[in-house]
């Protein structure tokens, strides 16, 4: 459990959020000419990383906004939260 | 050769207050080179390694652990085994396993305490019944027993299990196997270690490995915190840890590591002799032989590898547990862990080659690997000792994510993930 400062509300409760996977996947800009390794890629293959991840946050029960977060997995400290489309944070 | 466990072991061993027992396994240090590596020591890994010794002669063989073996999520898991898991598939892969688990204390000399109290899992709305008798179905056309209970019947196998038609989560009816069960986690990897040390298997524990060595497109080694192995086989059964060594040798998984917890109550006497699971609202509970009620909860939804979950997952799980079972509204909580588990799309494991000659798989058993410990090992033996899958593991490749052929069981195989 850990506190979540929403870009939108602030300081809330993580049980408020969902965890909505790793963030900065881009969509295929021609889906169409996309091979199977590439849907593969795309749709299943993931980091994973034990140490900083950039992830996608929604504020369910909260605003229902959707941001990221900078996150260490391998102890739960949040490092930064910033709002979709800003570009995230360099260490 | 090591001595045989015996009632004649035990009453010679109790003249000497117990103090003379052998090691049961070695503490090695690694050698120059190995046959093939075993990156990993719970209970998969250890399977594995003694099952490539027995089957496939390969006796040069090391398992590598990073901390001691069994002490991930070998020994976070609530021990539960069955196998009735929808699709053809699984159910091949499941029921291999638990036909393993039958014989498994005699086959090692280890008593593994595999108790088959059935499994039942509980339907608490009409979806969860056509799911359940779909399940029940498919699971007889494999061979594999279940029967389909209504609510009387789940109340006369469970008699604690609050039936009344105005909880919240109403009991409509449920399914019971009657082979499934329960074993002692420990002792699965104990005896593991047992038998493949007995065998000339090296087990190292306290080396993590940091990195793949390899030429091209074959391994050549692994850096460890004990030095350099030389090996050209390595077999990877790190759990929730896969994708950090898949960095190592450059390759990406379908995986993604979340946090699953289970807590334990304070002991009590007898009172539910099965295990029961519930679906749709992530409690299950059985009793362990020490009379601790072992519950498990749900997987958070976020990456982390902290071994800790949050707790309105617990809290969640205890206020279905104690909707439809009051009697344990008195019962004080011992003790609650997190264990970090490897989780797949589709819901289905990996045991498979790579793209990388000499490298293998066996991971993505999010949270349900315990109950396959044995098949999993021997599955994953025969593919690395012939380079190929074996039948029953052939669809769990790595492929199938890039073929789109899954194996879907997310809320199939009797349980949500």
């Amino acid at each position: 459990m850990f506190i979540i400062n929403c870009p939108y509300c602030g300081e809330r409760e993580q049980s408020e959020f969902k965890a909505g996977g790793e963030a900065h996947i881009v969509r295929p800009k021609q889906p169409t000419e996309l091979s199977d390794d590439e849907w593969a890629e795309y749709l299943f293959m993931r980091k994973n990383i034990k140490g900083i991840q950039f992830e996608r946050w929604n504020h369910t029960h909260g605003c229902r906004k959707w941001f990221n977060m900078v996150r260490d997995t391998s102890n739960d400290e949040i490092k930064a939260v910033y709002k979709m489309g800003e570009k995230p944070p360099v260490e | 050769m090591k001595k045989k466990y015996s009632i004649f072991s035990l009453i010679k061993n109790a003249f000497s207050y117990h103090e003379n027992w052998g090691k049961a396994w070695k503490d090695p240090n690694p050698k120059k080179e190995y046959d093939a590596v075993i990156v990993g020591g719970g209970g998969h890994g250890l399977a594995t390694a003694y099952y490539l010794a027995k089957k496939h002669n390969m006796k040069n063989i090391a398992v590598v652990e990073k901390g001691w073996i069994g002490g991930g999520n070998t020994g976070r898991n609530t021990t539960i085994i069955r196998s009735n898991y929808l699709w053809d598939a699984s159910a091949g892969l499941y029921n291999h396993a638990l036909k393993i688990w039958e014989s498994l204390s005699q086959e090692l000399n280890y008593n593994v305490m595999f108790s088959q109290r059935g499994v039942m899992n509980l339907a608490h709305n009409l979806q969860d019944v056509r799911d359940l008798k779909r399940r029940t179905h498919a699971n007889r056309l494999n061979g594999i027993d279940a029967v389909y209970l209504n609510t009387e019947e789940v109340k006369k196998f469970c008699p604690i299990i609050n039936t009344s038609p105005d909880i919240r989560y109403p009991v409509l009816g449920g399914t019971l196997q009657r082979r499934a069960g329960t074993a002692r986690h420990d002792a699965v990897a104990w005896g593991y270690a047992r038998g493949a040390d007995e065998m000339g298997v090296d087990i190292i524990q306290n080396c993590e490995v940091k990195g793949i060595k390899r030429n091209g497109d074959v391994v050549e080694g692994l850096e460890t915190t004990k030095g350099f192995i030389k090996t050209k086989k390595i077999g990877v059964v790190a759990a929730g840890h896969s994708s950090v060594i898949a960095n190592m040798a450059g390759l990406k998984l379908p995986l993604e590591s979340k946090p699953l917890q289970a807590l334990v109550s304070e002991p009590v006497k007898p009172i539910i002799d099965t295990v029961v699971m519930s679906n749709a609202v992530h409690a299950y509970v059985s009793q362990s032989d020490k009379g601790e009620l072992v519950i498990g909860a749900g997987t958070d939804d976020y990456v982390s590898y902290s071994q800790k979950g949050s707790h309105d997952i617990v809290e969640g799980t205890l206020n279905a547990i104690l909707e439809l079972y009051p009697i344990f509204s008195r019962m004080r909580m011992l003790r609650q862990w997190g264990g970090i588990v490897d989780i797949c799309p589709d819901a289905s494991p990996i045991i498979s080659k790579t793209s990388i000659k000499g490298l293998y798989f066996n991971c993505g058993w999010g949270t349900g690997g315990f109950k396959a410990t044995p098949g999993s090992g021997d599955l994953f033996a025969h593919t690395i000792a012939n380079d190929e899958p074996h039948k029953l593991n052939a669809a769990f490749n790595i492929n199938r994510f890039v073929s789109g052929d899954l194996v879907d069981e997310h809320g199939a195989a009797a349980v949500a993930h």
